[in-house]
């Protein structure tokens, strides 16, 4: 195989020609499906008499507009178009021969949260999804690209997208996360340094010792927000993390066919000596955790820190930007974040919402209470992810701390279904996204942040410092017992 | 399928008035959560077509057979949802002439077979004003000559590059494009260690 960075190998291994257009046709390894984006695809596909070209390729699940109680979930859907959309995907996936985690399945989840755990989601793979954050599966050395509509009829009748190469950008991340300091902090400080659009026309190659060190988990978060930072994908290259991470795995082949496999895994990886278009540092020592202040995932400050001024900004567009951030957090530069109060705690999500997030969460929680004006939230990204936690007793921490513990779902996320911030609530939330509106009210505001920091403001019903749970003691000891639960 | 060159296309018109029309107005936010795109033509400037006493006497409700839209500035502008040209597309749009695109609505329009054409303020004008007082007139866009004609008079407009040779030469359907290699795609497949 020829040399280069990963994505070069992969494309290569994918690409069936060129196309006449001047694009590249690839073929998709893998592609998921969800209830929001696939309908119009499915009837796309219908209206030209055509059928689906790779069912065994395609898996299905439905995360978006599902409730998250249990008793939400019986049908029909309390909500119409939930309801018709979640039949309309029932009858799509049995008419194509689709895999389907529905909400009868243990395994339903979000999208990104359920192929990764079940082993779907492989290294050297390429990965679609009607989605913008499928870049998370690169954390297994994957080329995962979020498709619009017209591009899920082509997969579901080729197999393939159309596509233009982007360049590759190596983001090198050096040093070692402290204490209370996780892979979420890491992304928000790379978006903070190189701007939201500052991905633009690139994919994302992540490496450097920190994050050599992350588990799968803080990998898949960081890939996850590429999306965030503007650049196309975003990816790592696999190791005996990813490997060891992938054995025995539902969707995962034993024996000699994993070793087998492992082969071809080991084969893609980039080059010692690859060229890339562009080499940027970004240094993690000392780094405190990191909170949004803004309504961008770039407007970042450490908890050390100020508020910044607009005029501290360089372009004219950041300047704008920061005095409407302002403007709608209602705060002033020079404000600190922490102490900013909080009315809703939101843990989940396909950043964090998998099963070490919500133990990094319950080792801060353990021994304390949610603040009593404080609605907190507790969404495991997947049902596989809501049981093992609740065999490792960590619903009950959750319980205990005055958390609701909730069935899987996108949630309140993007609040397609009952879970919505209400007036101009502020809500300390694990997820990718602070743009106004986002969690279903036009004033509401969302602080984006680390699960063991959503703890943390959950504690205090305010910004808070999640260091400090970890240190004292009686709340020391009991998230030793829970860590030990938990390994 | 048919033959997907599109060298001309025409029929009579429907001047949309304004600058900066943008997508929500051309198809409300509350219609994309329909599972298709099968009544979207329904939608098409749903507000902006009604007022209290029902339809009102919007462009759309007066030229209701139209097969050509003409637009003014920066058109298709905000949300990039491909609902919009969709829902041009099914009410029977099958060409737009306009002062300028946005470039998201151009690119989506573009991947249905739409041609988006761009020329002057004066030509876009006088376009529309022909409209109204020949509503059952012709205008055919010849793609490929970059013209569009109408009462006898045939004036140059602006066909970007890419998107013309895209429907001049019938590749604009991505999805009929990559069926033409199916058994490439199967020897692909084929040569991927992960699909059995
Ligand atoms: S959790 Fe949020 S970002 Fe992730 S798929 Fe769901 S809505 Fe999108």
């Amino acid at each position: 195989m020829s040399g280069g960075t990963l994505y070069d190998q992969v494309w290569e291994r994918h690409r069936v020609t060129t196309l006449p257009n001047g694009q590249d046709q690839l073929c998709v390894g893998l592609h998921l499906v969800h209830e929001v984006t696939s309908p119009q695809a499915f009837s796309m596909l219908d209206e030209r008499d055509l059928e689906v070209a790779f069912p065994d390729r395609t898996f299905a699940t439905t995360d978006h507009i599902v409730p998250t109680t249990t008793d939400g979930r019986d049908r029909p859907l309390a909500d119409d178009q939930a309801e018709e959309m979640l039949s309309a995907l029932e009858e799509n996936v049995d008419e194509s021969g689709i895999t389907f985690f529905g909400l009868d399945s243990d395994r339903q989840g979000i999208t990104h949260v359920v192929a990764p755990e079940l082993g779907l989601t492989q290294p050297g793979m390429t990965v679609a999804c009607g989605d913008s954050h499928t870049a998370t599966h690169g954390a297994f050395g994957a080329i995962g690209v979020g498709v619009g509509t017209s591009q899920i009829r082509d997969i579901f009748a080729t197999g393939c997208i159309a596509a233009e190469k982007q360049q590759v950008r190596r983001i090198q991340v050096e040093g070692s996360l402290g204490d209370g300091v996780y892979a979420k902090d890491v992304i928000l400080q790379i978006i903070r340094q190189l701007g939201v659009d500052g991905g633009v026309g690139h994919v994302y190659e992540y490496g450097g010792p920190a994050i050599r060190e992350l588990d799968m988990e803080g990998r898949l978060a960081i890939c996850n927000m590429s999306i965030e930072g503007g650049a196309r994908a975003g990816y790592v290259n696999p190791d005996e993390t990813t490997y060891e991470y992938l054995r025995g795995r539902e969707y995962v082949p034993e024996g000699e066919e994993f070793e087998e496999l492992k082969a071809y895994w080991e084969s893609i990886k980039s080059d010692e000596d690859a060229e890339y278009d562009d080499v940027v540092t970004v240094d993690v020592d000392d780094l405190d955790p990191l909170v949004t202040w803004g309504i961008n995932p770039g407007q970042v400050v450490e908890l050390s820190d100020p508020v910044p001024a607009p005029g501290s900004f360089e372009t004219e567009t950041e300047q704008d930007a920061a005095c409407r951030a302002l403007d709608h957090m209602n705060l002033e530069p020079g404000d600190s974040m922490l102490g900013y109060d909080v009315d809703v705690a939101f843990l989940g999500t396909c950043t964090n919402g998998r099963v070490s997030d919500f133990r990094q969460a319950a080792a801060v929680l353990a021994g304390h209470t949610v603040a009593d004006d404080v609605r907190a939230l507790a969404v495991p990204g997947s049902e596989t992810v809501r049981r093992t936690c609740e065999q490792e007793g960590i619903d009950e921490v959750f319980g205990e701390a005055g958390f609701e513990w909730r069935r899987a779902g996108c949630s309140m996320c993007l609040a397609m279904n009952d879970d919505s911030l209400v007036g101009d609530e502020v809500c300390a939330s694990s997820s990718n996204r602070n743009f106004v509106g986002r969690q279903g009210s036009k004033e509401g505001r969302t602080v984006l942040m680390s699960p063991a920091t959503v703890a943390a403001a959950a504690i205090e019903g305010e910004v808070a410092d999640c260091r400090r749970f970890l240190d004292d003691s009686p709340a020391h000891t009991a998230a030793e017992d829970v860590s030990e639960v938990a390994d | 399928m048919d033959d997907p060159r599109i060298t001309e296309v025409a029929g009579s018109g429907v001047p949309i008035y304004g600058d900066d029309v943008d997508t929500d107005r051309i198809l409300p936010a509350r219609f994309l959560k329909e599972t298709t795109f099968e009544n979207m033509a329904d939608y098409l400037f749903y507000d902006a077509r009604r007022d209290e006493d029902g339809f009102n006497d919007h462009p759309l409700n007066r030229f209701p057979d139209a097969e050509i839209a003409v637009v003014n500035e920066n058109f298709g502008c905000g949300s990039s949802r491909e609902h919009a040209p969709q829902a041009m597309l099914r009410w029977g749009i099958d060409g737009v002439v306009g002062e300028s695109f946005a470039e998201i609505f151009a690119d989506n329009c573009k991947s249905l077979g739409v041609p988006t054409a761009t020329a002057d303020a004066e030509t876009v004008e006088d376009l529309q004003a022909w409209i109204e007082a020949n509503p059952d007139g012709e205008i055919p866009i010849d793609v490929e000559a970059e013209t569009v004609t109408y009462g006898g008079e045939t004036v140059a407009v602006d066909i970007d590059d890419a998107t013309r040779e895209a429907l001049v030469d019938g590749i604009w359907d991505t999805t009929a494009l990559m069926r033409a290699n199916v058994n490439r795609v199967a020897e692909t497949a084929a040569s991927l260690p992960y699909v059995d």
